[in-house]
């Protein structure tokens, strides 16, 4: 095997510290896994405009709480609930003049099935036969509002035996892709970038269950709190919010 | 913390158990003949078996969960199987999870028994062929009773794995009462609703279980449980 040159190496090193910009930070940012991908496009706007970088690490909104509480490195968290930002604020591991909803979650009805061509999602919600995927409603803010849709729309008792859970958003997706469930609730997001070539797709309006709020806060750890304010800050503003309401958010 | 544990919360426990105990004694039947084959052959197969064996070892469980929803959906080749033999693809059933299990355990069973029955074969074996014994009478009055300890690790390791068994159930399970919702899954779901209690109350049951039964296949394996 060939080495590398240790010269080459140094000067490999210098270049690559060079081409940073002088005053770039990280922003360590833990963000709920249903909102990575909407992150990233944020994140290259947030680095084309400040020069900071967006270093995003995605989990569940209860795995990344537990981890901060444990004193785990993030600057900012962003939830996919309002109730964990809320948490670590009164624990006094965030700061709350930080705490803003920077998305509303928002549903789709989807099935991928070739049986669904042609029909409306809500009849093959209602009449089918199949299974039913929606997140789990104990542990997913989604999953809470997918029964609340359903117990809304008088469906819940009726469908009970034909609702399968996926653990999160992610999971719900994947049982209604594979047609391993007829027809599911997943995030608009998730499907917004779906051709739906089979099946059928219905956006279920917000109205039909209370606001799946997407906190996000400042935290107290944060290692380079300026450029995760500056963070925040852009998250906020119009060019921010643009990127996440086309991404199938609502904003405030 | 166990105090704040209800009966219910121990549901899922049971079906752990009985998932774990279905899952083993399905593997034995199927396992033992494998391993038997693995133990006596000299095909060039052997090591590509082997392999392939050993595969669930090395892979990550959502891996082989995500293949299993695709195999054994509607669309998938086990899909039209299953939906002829028992009216309905095998993912969110309690069958599909024996299924799952049993590839996901298949190393944890096959390797100990063919270890076993590697060292307890050859001389013996030939010994019993020349007192005219046919190769299934050599097999289940020789070889069976020389490797008791090879299948008593087999059957307590492919049990507390299976027990323990929680990214392929997470991913063709569905969470189903009583149907799928088994140990770790309840768990996972306490730790996520931030019910640390309810969730060190369980860990500490699994822990405990899963501890015994390694301290189980040790001490046979070094010989302080005579079997």
């Amino acid at each position: 095997m060939r080495r590398f040159s240790p010269w080459a190496t140094v000067a490999l090193a210098a270049v690559l510290c060079l081409t940073r910009p002088a005053i770039a930070d990280t922003v360590r940012v833990a963000v709920a896994s249903n909102f990575l991908a909407t992150l990233l496009t944020v994140g290259s706007g947030f680095t084309a405009a400040t020069g900071h970088v967006v270093e995003p690490v995605a989990g569940s909104s209860g795995k990344l709480y537990a981890q901060i509480h444990e004193a785990a490195p993030f600057d900012v968290f962003l939830s996919a609930d309002a109730d964990r930002p809320a948490r670590l604020i009164a624990e006094g591991l965030a700061d709350g003049g930080s705490r803003f909803t920077y998305a509303f979650g928002r549903l789709a009805l989807w099935s991928h099935a070739a049986a669904s061509s042609g029909h409306d999602c809500w009849q093959v919600l209602r009449d089918g036969h199949g299974k039913i995927a929606i997140a789990n409603p104990t542990i997913a803010p989604y999953g809470a509002a997918a029964k609340a849709v359903l117990v809304g729309q008088g469906l819940w008792l009726q469908v009970t035996d034909r609702i399968v859970q996926g653990n999160d958003l992610a999971q719900a997706y994947q049982f209604v892709a594979t047609e391993n469930a007829e027809i599911g609730f997943v995030g608009l997001s998730q499907v917004r970038a779906v051709a739906a070539a089979t099946g059928c797709l219905a956006e279920v309006p917000a109205g039909l269950h209370p606001p799946i709020r997407q906190d996000a806060v400042l935290l107290r750890t944060a290692a380079n709190p300026d450029a995760a304010k500056a963070f925040l800050a852009y998250l906020k503003s119009r060019a921010g919010r643009a990127v996440i309401a086309a991404d199938g958010y609502d904003t405030e | 913390m166990t105090a704040d544990l209800t009966l219910a919360d121990l549901d899922p426990l049971w079906l752990s158990v009985r998932l774990a105990a279905v899952t083993v004694t399905a593997l034995l039947i199927v396992g033992t003949p494998l391993a038997w084959w693995l133990a006596s052959t000299r095909s060039r197969l052997k090591s590509p078996i082997e392999a392939l064996v050993a595969l669930p070892i090395v892979l990550p469980p959502t891996v082989i969960g995500f293949y299993l929803l695709v195999l054994m959906g509607p669309n998938g080749p086990l899909g039209p199987v299953a939906t002829a033999l028992i009216g309905r693809p095998l993912t969110f059933t309690f069958s599909g999870l024996v299924l799952a299990s049993m590839i996901y355990s298949l190393p944890f069973v096959v390797q100990p028994i063919q270890a076993a029955l590697e060292q307890a074969g050859g001389r013996a074996l030939e010994a019993a062929a020349t007192l005219r014994a046919g190769p299934v009478d050599g097999f289940f009055n020789v070889a069976v009773p020389m490797a008791t300890r090879g299948f008593v690790t087999a059957i307590v390791l492919g049990f507390a794995h299976t027990m323990g068994e929680f990214g392929i159930v997470l991913m063709v399970g569905g969470n189903i009462p009583g149907e799928t919702r088994v140990i770790s899954i309840a768990l996972y779901e306490n730790v996520e609703m931030l019910d640390y209690d309810r969730a060190h109350g369980l860990s500490a049951i699994l822990l405990g279980f899963s501890f015994v039964a390694l301290l189980i296949v040790y001490l046979i394996n070094r010989r302080w449980l005579r079997i």
